[in-house]
């Protein structure tokens, strides 16, 4: 039964890709896991190794774009081969992104490794991170199995990051308000908890790529959405 | 998205497949034997007016015998029979009352290998118009051939030799003067055997052009083994196996995410 292309090179490049994303995957989410335990233990050189890792990605997500234009130029792909290629290049983005929001919060590891950090803030952020950890592990297995109902799973659990990071938000500006000498520290875990809440919309980008892939059709219009903060006043 | 945001995006100037038109060209039931073999099985298709429709499908699917049916061009061939309906605007093809030489005169054909007569241009294009008596002058017949060669887009290179011999034109050329030739007896449906498959590929983005120029006036079903071509020509899609239509859409669709695995095995080369 023929489910591989008679052009057996075909068949590879397609399957090469698949490695591509996966290992820029795994890294990432390397990266994700490694910033947050940098933050939580203040280990400044634990930070180095992700900020530095970050290249790797850029560079996988350059070689995917340069393989997937060859693809495009020389299969002219069809169906369910368009529709792979092309995800495989929106994937590669969100993947670049989520590895420089990762990079970010270990630049901030560093900005802060002096600093007191107080435990509720702390367990806020790393609750964010093993949510969004999650997301995106679950995300690259759902591309990897090409399962579009996992994909759409991690699709609607985006709410409960943005609900996290409301939060974590309004925890973080009620510190600064309690005394101006938190704000320094505070801002940094703002944007990390901001980096966090990107992460996971990230995933949920290549949740409905996914299901694209799959489906050749994209999920419904109105994406979950439960980020609140952009209307929060001061508590 | 909702309507009113669809009409603030900007639109395509082609004109589009109007879904609610009658199709030209119905088949209901449609079965071809060649003696005891069945070669198309139980068709029924709905050819959309004033649009290209491609027909696409591996060697001996049967899309080319499909093709043959709507012309009567298999009438030709003794040990073929046709069974079904096949009808142009209502009117039943294979009707025993029905003049088949008018019926090929408004049903148009373009084969693969360019074959004009060893004639002028001039003649090429005015054999058909006289013999079918559409014109009363030669004043008239002038204007049919300018005008075909003109909507074939021949006119510009051969208007100062058209006495010169129509077999000495290029691949290309001579496939758009067989296309003109076709038009010049005012049909309504041109069918397209491979028109291209012996075309470099300027000549074949001439075609092309052509061919999307022409559907605003005629019904075109084009058969081909460039699925690029059929993506990027026709508006609908059909997708012949074994002699059977296995699935027909809109050709976006039908190359994007098509609904039968075997249409996407086969446009993704699969097959065999």
């Amino acid at each position: 039964m023929p489910d591989q292309h008679t052009v057996r090179s075909y068949e590879e490049e397609l399957r090469l890709l698949d490695k591509k994303i996966a290992q820029m995957g795994g890294i990432a989410e390397l990266q994700l896991g490694q910033a947050i335990d940098a933050l939580e233990a203040r280990d400044p050189a634990l930070a180095d190794q992700v900020i530095s890792k970050d290249a790797q990605v850029d560079a996988l997500q350059r070689d995917i774009e340069e393989q997937v234009i060859t693809m495009i130029a020389r299969r002219q792909p069809m169906a369910d081969d368009l529709r792979h290629i092309l995800g495989a290049i929106r994937i590669a983005s969100d993947l670049e992104r989520v590895g420089d929001l990762a990079k970010n919060i270990a630049k901030r590891t560093l900005a802060i490794s002096s600093e007191n950090l107080p435990k509720t803030l702390l367990y806020g952020l790393k609750h964010m991170a093993e949510l969004a950890q999650r997301q995106l592990k679950d995300v690259l297995d759902a591309y990897a199995d090409r399962n579009s109902d996992a994909a759409r799973l991690v699709w609607t659990r985006d709410e409960q990051i943005d609900a996290t990071y409301n939060s974590v938000f309004r925890e973080l500006l009620t510190y600064m308000m309690e005394d101006p000498r938190n704000i320094g520290l505070c801002t940094h875990l703002l944007f990390g908890a901001k980096n966090l809440e990107r992460i996971g919309d990230h995933t949920t980008n290549i949740a409905e790529t996914v299901h694209y892939l799959v489906k050749g059709t994209t999920l419904a219009e109105n994406r979950p959405k439960g980020d609140k903060t952009s209307s929060t006043l001061l508590p | 998205m909702d309507m009113s945001m669809q009409k603030t995006l900007p639109q395509s100037s082609k004109p589009v497949l109007d879904a609610s038109a009658p199709p030209k060209i119905k088949a209901r039931k449609v079965n071809v034997y060649y003696g005891e073999k069945r070669a198309i099985q139980d068709l029924d298709v709905d050819i959309p007016r004033n649009a290209v429709t491609a027909f696409i499908g591996p060697s001996g699917c049967g899309k080319s015998t499909f093709l043959r049916c709507i012309n009567r061009m298999n009438d030709t061939i003794s040990i073929c029979r046709v069974t079904g309906d096949i009808t142009i605007d209502d009117g039943n093809i294979y009707d025993r009352s029905l003049d088949v030489v008018q019926l090929r005169a408004r049903v148009g054909m373009v084969f693969q290998k360019p074959n004009p007569f060893p004639k002028s241009i001039y003649e090429n294009v005015a054999y058909g118009p006289r013999i079918h008596g559409l014109s009363r002058s030669k004043a008239e017949l002038d204007e049919i051939v300018e005008t075909s060669l003109e909507k074939a887009g021949l006119l510009k290179e051969v208007k100062d030799r058209l006495q010169e011999s129509g077999t000495g034109l290029s691949g290309g050329q001579q496939q758009r003067l067989c296309i003109a030739r076709a038009i010049a007896v005012g049909p309504e449906v041109i069918l397209m055997d491979e028109p291209c498959s012996a075309l470099d590929p300027i000549a074949t983005a001439k075609v092309e052009e052509l061919i999307d120029e022409l559907r605003k006036n005629f019904t075109i079903v084009i058969v081909t083994h460039s699925m690029q071509q059929a993506a990027r020509v026709s508006q609908k899609t059909a997708f012949f196996h074994l002699g059977t239509l296995v699935e027909f859409g809109d050709t976006p669709q039908i190359f994007t995410n098509p609904s039968d695995k075997r249409t996407q095995d086969y446009i993704t080369g699969r097959f065999g």
